[in-house]
């Protein structure tokens, strides 16, 4: 049993929905529990879809545990197909489900519906969201494209002379992160190479489509968490190479560019040439001068985090202290990327376990997911989302991809805005006497209701809940200190007293003097 | 008191197939808010947790009250292993949070179905913890409760902790059922302005569930309760257990429904009909006041409920009553024939009411009535709007304080907002 106050990820079959959503003419009937409906919500509420996600649910109650379930189960599944008439279906249970056995797969099964049926195992009490969404993927890619296979050991012939190479693209799904716009960006980019799409998967494929998918002459895989497991056995099975760079940031995106031009036998350099990218620019730009060595922790799923800390530490002169991932799957990834920066690296799907870490590194800047947004709203430090699990304003009505070269643009938008601008913040030292421009008058355009900033301080302080480590007991601040403290910028103040703090309490000094301040600070900043 | 007959010429009927409605853990979100030092441990699986995130929405908070001890692999191996399990969670997390004074162990769908006996869990950490923590159980699980139910089944286990008021003791008014701290308190000047006092001149009224779990109020054979929420059966049955009467009478939605839900209370104390006027008469007047633009708005438009909250039948009663709805459709996932006798006598004759639910075959009935307006959970809202229908949220029906004099308007307003918003829009 595991104590969890929120979560990363929705169970598994939360998961399956994502791609029975994101598929065309599939439908999913999902033997669960009166209750289980609640996901429907997801993708009409957070995606604002404008129809319902192609679901059936059984909703047994108790008065039908006592009854036939099983009876239940393949009630619910001649009607969907008959109401919805799908080209495939895929059958499951969700937690509860589980529990009582009714075995999905053998029951729709014995229906012999004219239509493919696949089954889905998702171990409900050891899996979660996004392996349920690989192993879905996974299991109607081949149930669907199975038959078309090859014989073992097969070689893909060359390409005849003259003819444009295909790819598929795979891993965008309902409800994923920027994922909509993400495909338009890629889209682009492969037309500018010259390289024709055979199929998009999941997201707007039919069964008929996935069918079709061995016919390409290699993959891109967008989203390695939805989409890997597919990728590796199409690899296998129709000797489709996969291009594994994941074109989030600049120096990504030329990467990929340069792997897709490879495989296809194109030029990479209208690709390149095409690209206006004002991130790069900008981030020479003197005003962006400020960024240099800015503190940043970094959490998210996998793919999404080791690319915020390359683009952080390569495209904007960041300090990356921290990267952290609640995909285990993809925990070795995350060790080596945050090995190659010097960072901690923290796997875990546990938040308060997540906030902890972000009270005990003081970072300047949050690169998360909602929840580290709030964790940083709460401990005052600036934030930008980059990483599902997703929220309402994560679906955007602008184009804003993450990926290529307009999705490097966003990011530079995205993670600067939170921070104070160069200038502003030089303006600030030298104010900071000012009457009206002080440390404790708000943020002018947060208006009138704004809180202090040493309000918001002392309640990080108080939520922070962190026992003061390595301290038996406080030390004491000398009033001069206090005052030379108050003379540092109040976004910065905070962090001072806590280092200073920390300082003393390792040297075990009982008073707190100006000069315990200046050595702590040496200390630190060393 | 005689038992009231009411007529009724509804037609009532029941309907089985996939019902698209929450459980009863969805209750956590507003009954935590209620009782400010409970917390609420879900013992089940990670669609627990995430239904309860979803559910709150934006409602995140540093620590909320609330939280999930997922059920893993290992669990379901052994129940011995669970129980050492669920003792080693709860003891985790009452180190963290000193502040609480009552845990609910609040069971799902996988606990019941595997068996895991939360109310011998609930006695052992209570043994335990006792007198620091109070722990007791309830099932929220879907299998045995739909949304609303949540809050009965929380509050039924609440009924045996409550103190004894011996026979001789004074009468007292027991308000049952969750209301907005602000409800609470216009009810309670309500109550005194009418004279609802004990024999010392204090307050006869006392509200359940309290704000906090250590003012909980004392029941006996004098206790008489006025459901506030036409929910709340189970809660009902253990109160009578404990010898406390019901009053019959509307819920107090809309100006008129407030007005007969106060004159129950008002009837059983033998409150003269001046003094209950004089008490009564301005705020029901300012609504009626209020009420008047909002039936310029609504008046003649045809509305539709999907089953959630339960609450449906006592809105389609004050919509067609008050505002002069026409109602369509009125979907409620269970319908309590006693406690909604009141209700369904005023309903307009002929009205649909449907018990239960089959989504599909619902959602091809309103898109063939083509309603002015849908009240419906949120995984069809968007869907239909989509599709040309003017939709209401139910779930906001469960959120917003809406009981009362003072809020008959605003309860309206929710009800003409959309319609105004899709004459605003032009593009």
């Amino acid at each position: 049993m595991q104590l969890t106050v929120w979560t990363y990820e929705g169970p598994p079959h939360v998961g399956a929905m994502r791609i029975a959503t994101a598929l065309k003419n599939v439908h999913y009937v999902l033997h669960a529990p009166q209750g289980d409906t609640y996901a429907d919500l997801l993708f009409t509420m957070i995606e604002r879809l404008p129809r319902r996600p192609p679901v059936t649910y059984t909703t047994f109650q108790a008065r039908d545990l006592g009854g036939d379930t099983a009876g239940l189960f393949q009630g619910a599944v001649s009607e969907a197909y008959e109401r919805f008439k799908p080209e495939a279906m895929l059958v499951g249970a969700s937690c509860t489900a589980e529990l009582i056995q009714d075995d999905p797969g053998g029951l729709s099964r014995a229906l012999h519906l004219p239509i493919p049926v696949v089954p889905l195992e998702l171990p409900s009490y050891q899996k979660k969201e996004n392996w349920g969404a690989a192993e879905t993927f996974y299991q109607i890619v081949r149930t669907m494209a199975g038959p078309q296979a090859p014989p073992p050991g097969f070689k893909r012939p060359p390409r005849e002379p003259g003819t444009r190479a295909s790819c598929n693209i795979l891993g965008p799904t309902a409800l994923g992160f920027r994922h909509r716009d993400d495909l338009r960006a890629i889209t682009q980019l492969l037309g500018q190479l010259g390289v024709d799409i055979n199929v998009v998967a999941p997201l707007g494929a039919t069964p008929g489509d996935l069918s079709r998918l061995g016919e390409a002459d290699f993959n891109v895989l967008l989203y390695p968490e939805t989409g890997a497991q597919a990728a590796q056995w199409l690899s296998r099975i129709f000797d489709q190479p996969t291009v594994k760079t994941i074109p989030i940031g600049l120096s990504a995106t030329r990467e990929f560019i340069a792997e897709v031009a490879q495989l296809a036998g194109t030029d990479p350099a209208p690709a390149l040439q095409g690209a206006p990218s004002h991130s790069s620019w900008y981030s020479h730009s003197v005003d962006s001068t400020y960024l240099t060595g800015k503190r940043v922790f970094v959490f998210g799923d996998a793919t999404h985090a080791i690319a915020a800390a390359r683009i952080a530490r390569e495209e904007l002169g960041f300090t990356v202290v921290g990267i952290g991932t609640y995909s285990r799957e993809f925990a070795r990834e995350v060790r080596a990327a945050a090995e190659a920066c010097g960072a901690v690296a923290l796997i875990t799907d546990d938040y308060l376990e997540v906030e902890a870490k972000v009270a005990e590194l003081q970072p300047e800047l949050v690169l998360g997911t909602q929840m580290e947004r709030h964790i940083a709203k709460r401990l005052g430090i600036p934030c930008a989302v980059i990483s599902a699990p997703v929220h309402v304003q994560d679906f955007p009505a602008r184009y804003s991809p993450q990926m290529g070269f307009e999705g490097a643009n966003v990011i530079f938008d995205t993670w600067v805005h939170p921070l104070m601008m160069g200038l502003e913040e030089h303006l600030l030292t030298m104010f900071r006497g000012d009457f009206e421009f002080n440390d404790a008058a708000p943020a002018s355009h947060l208006g009138s209701t704004a809180p202090t900033p040493q309000a918001s301080l002392a309640s990080a302080a108080e939520t922070s809940r962190e026992p003061t480590q390595g301290s038996p007991r406080e030390s004491l601040w000398a009033p001069e200190a206090e005052k030379e403290l108050g003379k540092i910028p109040f976004f910065v103040r905070g962090k001072a007293r806590r280092n200073t703090e920390r300082f003393a309490a390792e040297k075990s000094l009982e008073l707190i003097t100006v000069e315990t301040l200046y050595d702590a600070k040496a200390h630190y900043s060393r | 008191m005689s038992a009231v007959v009411h007529r009724t010429d509804v037609r009532i009927s029941a309907e089985r197939g996939q019902r698209e409605v929450f459980c009863g853990l969805t209750g956590i979100i507003w009954l935590h808010r209620k009782i400010q030092d409970a917390f609420f441990l879900v013992v089940g699986s990670r669609t627990c947790a995430h239904l309860i995130q979803s559910a709150a929405g934006v409602m995140i908070f540093a620590e909320p009250r609330f939280a999930t001890a997922i059920i893993d692999e290992r669990d379901l191996a052994g129940l011995a292993d669970a129980n050492e399990e669920l003792d080693r969670v709860v003891n985790q997390l009452l180190a963290r949070r000193p502040d609480i004074k009552l845990l609910f162990l609040v069971g799902s769908c996988p606990s019941e179905v595997i068996k895991l006996d939360l109310s011998r869990a609930a006695l052992r950490l209570s043994a335990r913890f006792s007198p620091q923590v109070r722990v007791l159980n309830y099932s929220g699980s879907g299998i045995e409760t739909t949304f609303t139910q949540g809050e009965d089944a929380c509050l039924a286990s609440l009924v045996p902790s409550l103190p004894v008021k011996s026979a001789d003791a004074a009468a007292n008014l027991l308000i049952v059922g969750a209301l907005a701290d602000v409800v609470e308190d216009q009810m309670r000047r309500l109550f005194d302005d009418m004279g609802l006092v004990d024999d010392k001149d204090r307050s006869a009224v006392d509200f359940f569930p309290p704000r906090r779990s250590t003012e909980l109020p004392a029941i006996g054979p004098n206790t008489r309760y006025l459901l506030a929420q036409p929910f709340l059966a189970d809660t009902a049955r253990a109160l009578e257990e404990r010898g406390a009467k019901r009053i019959d009478a509307t819920f107090p939605l809309g100006a008129e429904g407030t007005l007969r839900w106060l004159q129950g209370a008002a009837s059983a104390w033998h409150v003269d009909e001046a003094r209950f006027r004089r008490a009564t008469q301005p705020a029901y007047e300012r609504a009626q006041r209020a009420l008047v633009r909002y039936r310029e708005q609504l008046a003649g438009k045809r509305i539709f409920f999907f089953p959630d909250s339960q609450l449906e039948v006592p809105l389609a009663r004050f919509l067609a009553n008050e505002l002069c709805m026409e109602l369509v459709e009125v979907g409620t996932p269970f319908l309590h024939r006693a406690h909604l006798a009141a209700e369904l006598a005023l309903l307009p004759p002929g009205t649909s009411v449907v018990e239960g639910q089959h989504v599909d075959k619902q959602l091809d009935r309103c898109y063939a009535a083509k309603p002015d307006l849908v009240v419906c959970g949120l995984g069809l809202a968007n869907p239909l709007e989509a599709n040309g229908l003017s939709t209401k949220w139910s779930i906001e029906l469960v959120f917003t304080p809406i009981q009362g004099f003072n809020q008959a308007a605003d309860l309206a307003e929710l009800f003409a907002r959309p319609l105004v918003r899709r004459t605003r829009l032009v593009a």
